[in-house]
């Protein structure tokens, strides 16, 4: 009896354990999203939001230095995207970019020792003059999605070589496995937030060209033709965009309506501009990368590793939790002028200077921009 | 009202728990006691102040009508009448009216020296509604997350509500209790049915005993519950969807704040095979 006692009474603290672990304990954080009473809220467990804090620390910005002087287009040689900064700027931009991207690795990650810093010998130097031209280009041509902060190469990277963040074309089986065959119903699958919906929303809507919209505008089933099919991959793409965020569907929407904008928040916006910015990022900038991508930095199917939405949000509703790195590096904040663009070495005329000040955001250090 | 003349055998003075004499009396069919009156006045008072709250309102359209809690800003504190005061008083009727209502259950169970079964049975339906409106708000520091009181709009909520956790289908207590909840379907139906069969044979045929009925369910599934039996797990099953629902909701926000799929990682993650 007393062992009985015994065991009974290990079992049950095995179980309260099991339970307590799987469990948030109050109280918690909450945020409304919509008017009173319609059950648009959020609900933050005040640890998740210090681990939250934590990560998204902003490193100490590397003292600004003048746009005066010789441009970095004239002195170095072979400067394609960042000839119009004067030496000093490009040299601290290299630095900030080594610290974000090859903390440990250095200068050599990119440029070989002893070689001549002008030289593409690297993929990884490719890679990165890519990588600053889609910086530039989100925050000239997409405010739609990335106003207010911007984006940096830290924003992605965070000291990573790759950013934590990235996906690849999901492999289809080669032969019938019944319910896996749908690229569906696998446990364990961080892409759509742990459910049994498609794994791989990410090819259909933020590399093909389709519009995220299966929800029909009419009361009654006349005439919509969207597979059951198309409305998981819909939703699994949405529990992409929640988990990326660290949001719920009613960040966006009131999902008596999830079609109505009138009824959606602002948010929602932001996100359709997200999904049109990262199609652009992963067709026009990652893509071509692919031909000269080594096998290993490749997917399965030997694609290059693409952005969605966890690249740069990483778990937080702004990435950084909307601080504006930016305004500290605003060499990265419009692409190179026309006329400097492809960059042969003698070209960057000055008053390019003033047009890049003019678009920097108000947060910009004065003595970065003149 | 006329009353069966063996009705007069069964009502008897006393078992009340408050008021003593002074409310134990009939009117019409209806007993009226203590807890009668504070029903009556309470319910009232939360339908007119409901009614009240339609007048104020931008419609008379029934679907709706919608008296909404407070912002989350008020957290546990009063709110300004027209902000959400309504609603937190019409919670207040509402709360002690299906108490009163479970209490005058007992009052007439003890007057007919009864067990307390349909008290007990009806306190998990004022449980799920006290979980709603007052132990998740209470946990979670905010009356706004009570549900609104109309129609169309208190559906709205329980979608919003479902979709903060991704996908409320992964719930693990609401899976419980939907199962509960179809079982209970089921098994008043089965029970339904079978009662109907015995009782009410048709035409030139004699009304069937609990053998007949025995001896169906023994053919049909290898055993029979029982008269009584069926009984038991009738209250089982459909206090457990009462109790089960409520667990679903107050573990939602106040124990679990993430998308309610990511929560099974436990089971993936076991050391076992993890």
């Amino acid at each position: 009896m007393k062992i009985f006692n015994m065991k009974l009474f290990a079992g049950a603290s095995l179980l309260s354990a099991a339970l307590l672990s799987g469990c948030d304990i109050p109280p918690q954080e909450t945020v409304q999203r919509g008017y009173r009473g319609t059950g648009m809220e959020a609900v933050y467990s005040p640890e998740v939001l210090q681990e939250l804090v934590a990560a998204n620390q902003v490193p100490a910005a590397i003292p600004a230095v003048s746009s005066e002087g010789p441009k970095a287009g004239d002195v170095y040689q072979n400067v394609q995207a960042l000839g119009h900064l004067s030496v000093g700027e490009f040299t601290r931009l290299m630095a900030a970019i080594t610290e974000w991207v090859s903390p440990e690795q250095g200068c050599n990650y990119c440029h070989v020792a002893g070689e001549g810093f002008e030289k593409d010998t690297l993929y990884t130097k490719k890679v990165s003059r890519v990588m600053i031209l889609m910086t530039q280009n989100a925050n000239e041509n997409w405010g739609a999605h990335v106003g207010g902060a911007g984006v940096t190469c830290y924003t992605c990277h965070r000291g990573n070589n790759v950013p934590e963040y990235v996906w690849n074309i999901g492999v289809p089986p080669r032969h019938a496995s019944g319910m896996v065959h749908q690229m569906q119903n696998v446990a364990h699958q961080e892409s759509n937030a742990y459910a049994s919906l498609p794994f791989d929303p990410f090819t259909r809507y933020l590399l093909e060209d389709n519009a995220a919209r299966v929800a029909g505008d009419t009361a009654l089933p006349t005439g919509h033709e969207s597979s059951i099919e198309s409305t998981e991959y819909v939703y699994s793409l949405m529990m992409h965009y929640s988990d990326a965020l660290g949001v719920n569907c009613t960040h966006c929407h009131n999902s008596r309506a999830f079609a109505a904008w009138d009824q959606s928040n602002s948010e929602r916006v932001k996100a359709w501009h997200g999904q049109q910015m990262v199609k652009e990022m992963n067709n026009e900038y990652i893509n071509p990368t692919n031909q000269w991508l080594p096998a290993y930095r490749q997917g399965a199917l030997g694609d290059a590793q693409k952005v969605n939405c966890a690249t740069c949000h990483q778990g937080a509703y702004q990435p950084l939790l909307g601080a504006n790195m930016l305004a500290d590096y605003p060499n990265l904040s419009r692409l190179a002028p026309p006329a400097a663009a492809p960059a042969p070495a003698d070209e960057a005329p000055a008053e390019d200077m003033e047009m890049e000040s003019a678009s920097l955001d108000q947060g910009a250090s004065s003595g970065e921009a003149h | 009202m006329s009353m069966l003349t063996f009705e007069k055998k069964y009502r008897v003075r006393g078992g009340t728990l408050l008021g003593g004499d002074l409310f134990d009396f009939w009117i019409g069919p209806f007993w009226v006691g203590f807890f009668g009156v504070t029903t009556l006045f309470f319910a009232s008072l939360g339908t007119g102040l409901l009614v009240y709250g339609a007048a104020m309102g931008p419609t008379w359209n029934i679907w709706q009508i919608n008296i909404a809690p407070p912002d989350l800003s008020y957290g546990l504190g009063l709110a300004p009448l027209m902000e959400g005061g309504l609603w937190q008083i019409i919670t207040i009727c509402a709360t002690l009216a299906f108490a009163s209502w479970a209490m005058r259950q007992v009052e007439l169970s003890r007057k007919l020296g009864m067990g307390l079964h349909i008290p007990f049975a009806f306190s998990f339906a004022v449980l799920a509604y006290v979980t709603l409106v007052i132990v998740r708000p209470v946990l979670l520091g905010a009356w706004g997350h009570g549900f609104p009181y109309g129609i169309l709009s208190h559906l709205d909520w329980v979608s919003n509500v479902g979709y903060q956790f991704l996908h409320f289908h992964y719930n693990p207590a609401h899976m419980i209790a939907v199962t509960f909840f179809f079982t209970t379907a089921m098994a008043l139906s089965m029970h339904g049915s079978l009662i109907l069969m015995a009782t009410d044979p048709r035409e030139g045929e004699t009304v069937k005993t609990g053998e007949h009925e025995n001896t169906f369910f023994r053919d049909d599934i290898g055993y029979s519950i029982g008269a009584l039996g069926i009984h038991r797990l009738g209250v089982f099953v459909a206090i457990s969807a009462a109790f089960w629902s409520a667990v679903c909701i107050v573990i939602s926000g106040p124990f679990w704040t993430r998308g309610w799929p990511e929560w099974w990682n436990w089971w993936l993650e076991l050391p076992v095979w993890y």
